[in-house]
C-alpha cells in the first residue's frame, strides 16, 4: 500500500495531477495529498462542456436514475477508486473522521443520509417536478394533468461548492447529473473523500465520466466554478450570502438559524417531547444548519431551557471510534477557542444564562481524546434581541427565549427550518403564508427531519430547467 | 542581459556599480536634490563609506511613499537638468499615485531583454500586441522599444488596473468580468484583422485571450508575460494548454523601479521560474522577514529586497511586497536568482527547496 493517497483532478473524464498539492493530516497512518486546479484550468474544461452534456443526453433519464440507486449500493458498501488505489468503506469512515474530526457515528449516518438520497433519487425528483414523468429530460416535453409541458435546461452545467462539515450536503446536488446537467464539484478542504466517492459510484454503475468535475481548488477557484457555470450552488456563512447575493444565478445555502416555535395550545405537552428538543439540538454534532439553534416559547423559558439543558450537559465528548460519540471535535482548534470567547464576550450582556453551565462536567472548551471539543451549550435569553438569542455555531448550541406567540413570526428572521409544535390551524395558516421560513414541520417534530419528497433550500430542479409555453403541432415529439 | 562573465567578475562588476552611483547620486554636480538632502540626514556619508555592495546595507529601507509625496522634479540628477523627461507610474496604485522618473533606462531594460532571445523566439519584424496597462506605465513604451528592435510595430490594448481593483473592491464583479471581456473582445479583433507575431499581456488576459481563440491557430509566435504569481503549476497550465506546446513563452518579474528580470532558461518538464535582475543596474536579495539586514541562504523563501543604481534613479533596499525562493546563479546569469516569487506571506510554512 501506497505512504500516500493522491486524490487528483477529474476534468470532465480525465484524471489530472496537479504540481500544486495540499497536504492534509495524515489519514490512517497515509498522508493525504490533494491536487489544486487553477483557475484558469477550470474554465478551459467548461469549454468543452457539451461533451458532457452529450454523454449524459446519450442514456435515458430512467438508465441514469436506475444507475443512481446502485450507485447507492456501491457508494455505501463497496471498494471504489482513490486516486490510483481504492477506498473500502470502513477506511472511507476513518479518513473523513481523522480529517473532519467527525466521529464514525457521524461519519456513518451521513453514508447512510447520502445513500438514502441516491437510493430514493426517483421520489426526490418527483418532489422537486411535482410528479412529471422522467421522459421529460429526455424528449424535453412531457405531459402533465393532460396539458403538454415543456422545459429546457437554463445551463449546461451546475458548479458547486461544498463545506467539510458537513459530508450528507452532496444530497443537494445529486439529482443534477440523472437530470442530466453535468456538475462541477469544489470539495471542502477537509472533505475530499465524500463527493469523489459519490463521483467514483456514480462513475461505477454506469454514469458517463464526463459529467462530472471534481476541482480542489482555491477560494478564486470556488467563485470560478461558481460564476463560470451557469448555475451555482455554495455554502456557508452570512458573510457567503453577501458575497453573492448580487448573482442570481448562485444559489447560497448559508446560516440556517433553524427554530422551534412551541405554540400557546403545546405548552402544557412539550414535556413529552423534551427528547425531540434535545435531538434537534445535537444531532449531527449539532453541525448542519437544520439543527436547532434557537427554541421560542410564549411562556415557561426558565422550566424548559433547565430541563433541555440537563440533557445535553450530558453529552459528553467521546473518541471517534466509539459507538455513542456524537461531539465533533474541531479540525481548526483555533476556531473552538473562537467561539468559545465569543458566547463568553455576549454572555457578558444582561438578560442571558449558560444553563448548561450549572450542569456540565468542566469547562465548555475541552481538550479531551487527543482533541478540541465544544460541550453542548443552552442559553437562556430573557429578550429576543440578545445577542446569543439568534445564533448558530458548529457544536450543539441553542438559546431559549421567551416571547409572546403573537409576536413570533414577526421577530424570527430568515428562518430555514422552523417546527411549529402546535395544533392552532389559525396559527398555522400564518407560519405557511410566512416568508421567512424556507422549510415547516408543524407538530412535534425535530428540524433536522427531512422528508425526500420535500425539496430542501429551494428546488434544483426549477434552478436548473425554465418552462417555455408551447403550443400548436407536437405530434413529431410527443 | 545575461553575460559571460563569471560569479567573481560579476561580482566586481557590481562592487564597481555601488562606487559610481555613490558618486554619481551623492555629488553636487551630477545627484538630484532629493537624494543630496537625503544624504545630510543620513549617519554616514555615502561618498565616502559606501564602497561596496556590503555597505548598501547602511542605506535605511527605500520607502516607496516617498514617490507619492515628493514632487518628481526632485528625483532629477543634475546632469540630467533640462534634458525632457518621462513621468511613469506604478501599476494598480490608487489615491495619488506613485511616479518614478526616466529618460533611456526603459530602453536599455528592453534592449538588453530583446538581446537575450534569439531571432525567432520571438520572430524578427514580427508584429507586436500589447494588453494591458498602458496609460502612465512604463511598459506601453517599454513594450513599443521592444517591438521596434525587433522590427515590427506594436498594437495596444488598454486594460485600467485602478478600475478593476475599485470594482473589484466595491463587489461589483459582474461589471469587473465585463470590462474583462471587453478588453479580450478588443484584442482578438486586433489579433484577427493585423499580422500579429508577439503578444506581450498578463497571464491571466493571456488565458482569457486563448479561451476565445486558438493562438497557436492565430499564428502567435512568441508571448512575453508578468505581474502576476507563476506557480510552477500555472506555467505548466499556460506551456501546455493555453500555448498549446507550441508558443515560446517568456515569463518575467519587473516593476517601475527595478526594470525587469528574465526567467532562466528551464529543462523540459521543468515548471518552477527563476528571475534574474539586470545586475549591476539593479540586485535582488532575498531576506530574513524579521530581520532585513539578514540574507536568507539558498533553497529558501524570503522577502524580496531591491536595490536600483542607474544614472537616473536609485533605490537603496526597497522591501518589495513579494516573497520568494532564493536560487543560485546561473550559466546565463552569475548572480544570485528569486525564485516562485508570490505575494509576501501568502505561504503558510517556510517552505525549504533542495539545492539548484
Amino acid at each position: 500500500m501506497s505512504e500516500e493517497i493522491h486524490i487528483p483532478i477529474l476534468r470532465l473524464g480525465q484524471k489530472y495531477r496537479s504540481l500544486d498539492t495540499v497536504e492534509l493530516p495524515a489519514s490512517a497512518g497515509r498522508k493525504v495529498l490533494t491536487h489544486t486546479a487553477n483557475p484558469g484550468l477550470i474554465r478551459r474544461d467548461l469549454l468543452g462542456i457539451a461533451k458532457s452534456r452529450a454523454a449524459l443526453n446519450e442514456i435515458p433519464t430512467d438508465t441514469l436514475a436506475t444507475y443512481c440507486e446502485q450507485a447507492a449500493e456501491l457508494f455505501l458498501h463497496e471498494e471504489l477508486p482513490l486516486g490510483d488505489s481504492a477506498q473500502g468503506p470502513q477506511e472511507y469512515v476513518e479518513s473523513l473522521s481523522a480529517l473532519t474530526k467527525l466521529p464514525h457515528t457521524l461519519v456513518r449516518m451521513n453514508m447512510g443520509k447520502i445513500h438514502a438520497a441516491m437510493s430514493q433519487i426517483r421520489t426526490v425528483i418527483a418532489g422537486l417536478t411535482r410528479g412529471i414523468s422522467l421522459d421529460l429530460f429526455d424528449r424535453g416535453i412531457s405531459s402533465l394533468n393532460d396539458l403538454e409541458v415543456n422545459f429546457y435546461p437554463v445551463t449546461d452545467a451546475l458548479g458547486v461548492s461544498l463545506p467539510s462539515n458537513a459530508p450528507a450536503v452532496n444530497s443537494l446536488w445529486l439529482p443534477a447529473p440523472v437530470l442530466k446537467i453535468p456538475v462541477l464539484l469544489k470539495p471542502g478542504r477537509e472533505d475530499p473523500f465524500t463527493p469523489f466517492r459519490i463521483v467514483q459510484a456514480l462513475i461505477a454503475a454506469g454514469f458517463p465520466k464526463e459529467a462530472f468535475g471534481f476541482y480542489p481548488t482555491t477560494h478564486e477557484g470556488g467563485d470560478t466554478i461558481l460564476m463560470t457555470c451557469g448555475r451555482g450552488i455554495s455554502f456557508g456563512s452570512d458573510a457567503t450570502v453577501r458575497k453573492y447575493a448580487a448573482f442570481p444565478s448562485i444559489q447560497v445555502h448559508g446560516t440556517g438559524r433553524s427554530k422551534v416555535l412551541i405554540g400557546e395550545d403545546f405548552m402544557g405537552k412539550w414535556t413529552e417531547h423534551a427528547r425531540t428538543l434535545v435531538e434537534s439540538v445535537s444531532a449531527n454534532g449539532g453541525r448542519s444548519c437544520i439543527n436547532t439553534s434557537a427554541i421560542l416559547v410564549p411562556s415557561g423559558r426558565e422550566e424548559i431551557a433547565d430541563a433541555i439543558a440537563q440533557e445535553l450537559a450530558a453529552i459528553e465528548p467521546l473518541p471517534r471510534d466509539h459507538e455513542d460519540a456524537l461531539l465533533c471535535g474541531f479540525s481548526n482548534t483555533e476556531w473552538a477557542g473562537s467561539i468559545n470567547d465569543l458566547i463568553d464576550e455576549h454572555l457578558k450582556v444582561a438578560g442571558a444564562e449558560d444553563v448548561t453551565a450549572r450542569y456540565r462536567k468542566g469547562p465548555r472548551l475541552v481538550e479531551m481524546h487527543g482533541q478540541t471539543y465544544l460541550r453542548p451549550t443552552l442559553i437562556s435569553c430573557a429578550h429576543s434581541d440578545h445577542p446569543l438569542a439568534n445564533t448558530e455555531f458548529m457544536f450543539p448550541f441553542a438559546s431559549v427565549t421567551e416571547i409572546p406567540q403573537e409576536r413570533m413570526l414577526s421577530e424570527i428572521g430568515e428562518t430555514l427550518v422552523a417546527s411549529a409544535w402546535t395544533e392552532d390551524p389559525i396559527w398555522i395558516r400564518q407560519l405557511m403564508n410566512s416568508p421567512d421560513i424556507e422549510r415547516l414541520n408543524i407538530g412535534p417534530f425535530p428540524t433536522n427531519r427531512v422528508q425526500w419528497e420535500q425539496p430542501h433550500e429551494g428546488n434544483l430542479f426549477e434552478f436548473l430547467y425554465r418552462r417555455r409555453a408551447i403550443q400548436g403541432n407536437l405530434a413529431a415529439v410527443s | 542581459m545575461s553575460c559571460d562573465l563569471t560569479v567573481e567578475e560579476a561580482r566586481a562588476a557590481l562592487e564597481e556599480r555601488v562606487r559610481e552611483s555613490m558618486k554619481w547620486h551623492f555629488s553636487p554636480e551630477t545627484g538630484c536634490p532629493y537624494w543630496l538632502e537625503r544624504a545630510k540626514e543620513l549617519d554616514f556619508d555615502p561618498l565616502a563609506e559606501v564602497t561596496c555592495f556590503a555597505d548598501i546595507q547602511k542605506f535605511p529601507h527605500f520607502d516607496d511613499d516617498v514617490l507619492r509625496k515628493e514632487d518628481p522634479a526632485r528625483f532629477i540628477p543634475k546632469a540630467f537638468a533640462g534634458k525632457p523627461y518621462n513621468v511613469f507610474e506604478t501599476g494598480g496604485t490608487t489615491g495619488m499615485p506613485k511616479q518614478r522618473i526616466g529618460w533611456e533606462d526603459y530602453k536599455t531594460d528592453y534592449s538588453e531583454f530583446s538581446d537575450h532571445y534569439p531571432p525567432d523566439f520571438f520572430p524578427q519584424g514580427g508584429n507586436w500586441l500589447m494588453v494591458g496597462p498602458t496609460g502612465p506605465r512604463r511598459l506601453r513604451l517599454s513594450i513599443e522599444h521592444l517591438a521596434n528592435r525587433r522590427g515590427g510595430a506594436c498594437y495596444f490594448i488598454d486594460l485600467d488596473p485602478r478600475w478593476v481593483k475599485r470594482l473589484i473592491k466595491d463587489g461589483e464583479y459582474a461589471m469587473a468580468r465585463k470590462y474583462q471581456e471587453h478588453v479580450i473582445d478588443q484584442a482578438v479583433t486586433i489579433i484577427r484583422h493585423r499580422d500579429i507575431k508577439c503578444i506581450f499581456t498578463t497571464p491571466k488576459l493571456l488565458e482569457n485571450l486563448a479561451e476565445r481563440i486558438s493562438l497557436v491557430e492565430a499564428g502567435i509566435k512568441g508571448v512575453f508575460a508578468g505581474g502576476t504569481t507563476m506557480t510552477p503549476q500555472y506555467v505548466r497550465f499556460i506551456e501546455e494548454e493555453v500555448l498549446e506546446g507550441k508558443i515560446n513563452y517568456a515569463p518575467t518579474y519587473g516593476n517601475t523601479l527595478m526594470g525587469l528580470a528574465i526567467s532562466r532558461k528551464r529543462e523540459p518538464g521543468e515548471y518552477s521560474l527563476t528571475y534574474y535582475a539586470p545586475q549591476p543596474r539593479a540586485v535582488l536579495r532575498i531576506v530574513n522577514p524579521e530581520d532585513s539586514s539578514l540574507e536568507l541562504p539558498y533553497g529558501e523563501y524570503g522577502r524580496v529586497e531591491l536595490t536600483t543604481m542607474t544614472k537616473e534613479f536609485f533605490v537603496p533596499r526597497f522591501l518589495e511586497r513579494d516573497e520568494a525562493i532564493r536560487r543560485k546563479p546561473c550559466a546565463e546569469f552569475p548572480w544570485d536568482g528569486v525564485g516562485d516569487v508570490r505575494p509576501f506571506q501568502s505561504g503558510s510554512k517556510q517552505v525549504i527547496e533542495g539545492v539548484y
